[in-house]
């Protein structure tokens, strides 16, 4: 029997399409017309995704304004629907298909800015890990320090543009509403849960090549040697001590064992 | 874990990441808190964090809204697999899924779809519950659903469906009253009929929540289970019908959008726990009663 599986495509072949009419084994239930009590499911499905979309984008949002945002929502709903009952990261290629979205042409900041708030949900719900202080990476031994693999904190993710992203979501979002915007310089920025709230940091020159590096699996000195080449004056006290600071660094390995020191 | 698992027979409230603060701040007389499993299936950050603190304070029940029961392909291993893992950490005093499906061809709608109330259908959902219930190791409970359509190859009521799938299966159910009436409201049956023939011994939970009012294309009225406001008086009618069979059950206040602050909630579950005195004193007055006549004859 194949009744159950057959009724289930029609239905679900109808929700994807608003174009075909309701399943026929629904039409004929009733006498009253159906159209409008389908709906229901339609529209219980399109307005609780769009809603999804709204809490993880609210900058994008607020960008463009809620009636452009719920229609760009509608699109990529019907292009890229959920696959995973867990919608706490729905969402990830919205950013990607801002980038192609004709009618948001105007606006060639909402792709990267939507890739930030991406990040964002995510780190909010990333595996937690208590960081490491500047003190354990002063416990190694200096002979050890440039072959020393560093885990990043599994909240930490690392965003790229050639827009001022992480002032445009300041500024946005009401965090720093005097945030200065200039959109001729590009902005690197590390999104990060050390404990239980979301920090946005801007990074400086450098920071991203060196963070990257290390995220990549490149020991230490490997990672200076890397970040030294994507800017002239790569100071790596200072980058190893932002890094700490913001609570990046989750656990060190160096190439052998500590020795504890007194 | 610091408090007991079990769920007591008294109101309780559905956990919102908005009224965190208000109840660690204030820890509110309630009974216990429920949550949407799919919101806690991240792997860290804040939502564990507070699920934690509660746990501590309160039984929790876990409630799932994505695991597509009805659907006719097999169950998502790994969505089973993120059920355990929740039910393992916080050992919740009772879980619940849907009368329902949500997903097709992996694409997930997000919304509970209704079914046909056919014998292949109770065949399918009850061989999906066996499966959650070997992969949990402990019943679970039905929910009854709202519907907006029904169809033409239903072959039984929905009371007989869910007669049948817990005969089938083993599980409980949880009634839910609100559904029960935007049900009725819709297929044109009588919700007091449906509560006086629940199948109440089976009963391990009731849900209460708001509906919203539409109509369908002929002017019918057409409710919606939209979550999004108080408890509406008949909905608060039926459940005085229903208690009034099954006695005192835990039970939960249901406010999913249009969110109101901690106190408006709280006051939605000291309505159900009055209620549920009155039903007690009732029931004791009628056995005392009882035995008063007993004593006079004897």
């Amino acid at each position: 029997m194949r009744r159950l599986a057959d009724l289930q495509a029609d239905f679900a072949a109808a929700l994807n399409d608003p174009a075909l009419p309701a399943p026929a084994d629904v039409r004929r239930q009733v006498k009253l017309p159906q159209s409008r009590r389908f709906d229901v499911y339609r529209n219980n499905m399109m307005v609780s995704l769009i809603e999804v979309l709204e809490a993880t984008f609210p900058v994008v949002q607020r960008l463009v304004g809620s009636d452009f945002f719920k229609a760009a929502a509608k699109v990529y709903i019907r292009q890229a629907p959920p696959r995973s009952p867990v919608l706490l990261l729905y969402g990830e290629t919205f950013g990607d298909f801002l980038d192609g979205f004709e009618p948001a042409a105007g606006v060639p900041y909402l792709g990267d800015v939507a890739r930030l708030e991406w990040a964002r949900v995510n780190a909010y719900h990333a595996a937690d890990a208590e960081p490491l202080t500047i003190e354990h990476l002063a416990a190694v031994p200096q002979a050890q320090l440039a072959q020393t693999h560093f885990t990043l904190h599994p909240s930490l993710r690392l965003v790229s543009s050639r827009f001022p992203v992480a002032s445009l979501w300041a500024a946005t979002s009401g965090a720093d509403p005097q945030a200065e915007v200039d959109m001729k310089r590009g902005e690197d920025a590390a999104v990060l849960r050390p404990m239980l709230a979301v920090d946005l940091r801007l990074l400086p020159p450098g920071g991203h090549a060196f963070m990257a590096a290390l995220a990549g699996g490149h020991p230490l000195g490997e990672a200076a040697d890397l970040a030294a080449r994507a800017v002239e004056d790569f100071d790596l006290a200072c980058h190893l001590q932002g890094l700490f600071q913001l609570g990046a660094v989750a656990a060190l390995q160096p190439p052998e064992p500590i020795q504890e020191q007194a | 874990m610091a408090v007991s698992a079990e769920i007591p027979a008294r109101a309780g409230v559905g956990l919102k990441a908005q009224h965190y603060d208000a109840i660690l701040g204030s820890r509110p007389d309630v009974g216990w808190f429920e949550v949407h499993a799919e919101n806690y299936m991240g792997a860290g950050g804040p939502p564990h964090h507070y699920l934690e603190a509660i746990r501590r304070d309160y039984p929790i029940s876990l409630h799932g809204v994505g695991l597509s029961i009805g659907a006719e392909r097999p169950l998502d291993e790994d969505h089973l697999a993120r059920l355990k893992a929740l039910n393992a950490r916080y050992q919740p005093g009772l879980v619940s899924e849907h009368l329902a499906w949500s997903t097709h061809n992996d694409v997930f709608f997000n919304d509970l779809l209704p079914l046909p109330y056919t014998g292949e259908a109770v065949e399918r959902v009850s061989d999906h519950i066996d499966r959650l219930q070997e992969v949990l190791d402990r019943r679970i409970l039905l929910e009854n659903p709202s519907t907006y359509v029904a169809f033409e190859s239903s072959e039984m009521s929905e009371l007989d469906f869910l007669q049948a799938v817990s005969l089938r299966s083993g599980c409980g159910l949880l009634l839910d009253v609100n559904n029960v009436l935007v049900s009725a409201t819709n297929q044109g049956y009588s919700a007091e009929a449906y509560i006086d023939a629940f199948p109440m011994a089976l009963v391990g939970e009731i849900h209460l929540g708001g509906h919203a009012r539409d109509r369908d294309d002929a002017g019918q009225p057409l409710l919606i289970d939209a979550h999004d406001r108080r408890i509406d008086d008949k909905v608060w009618t039926l459940y005085a019908r229903a208690i009034a069979r099954a006695g005192v059950k835990p039970t939960l206040i249901e406010w999913d959008n249009n969110l109101p602050g901690w106190r408006e909630l709280f006051a939605e579950a000291r309505t159900a726990d009055r209620l549920m005195s009155a039903q007690d004193a009732l029931r004791r007055d009628r056995r005392k009663g009882l035995e008063a006549g007993h004593a006079t004859v004897g």
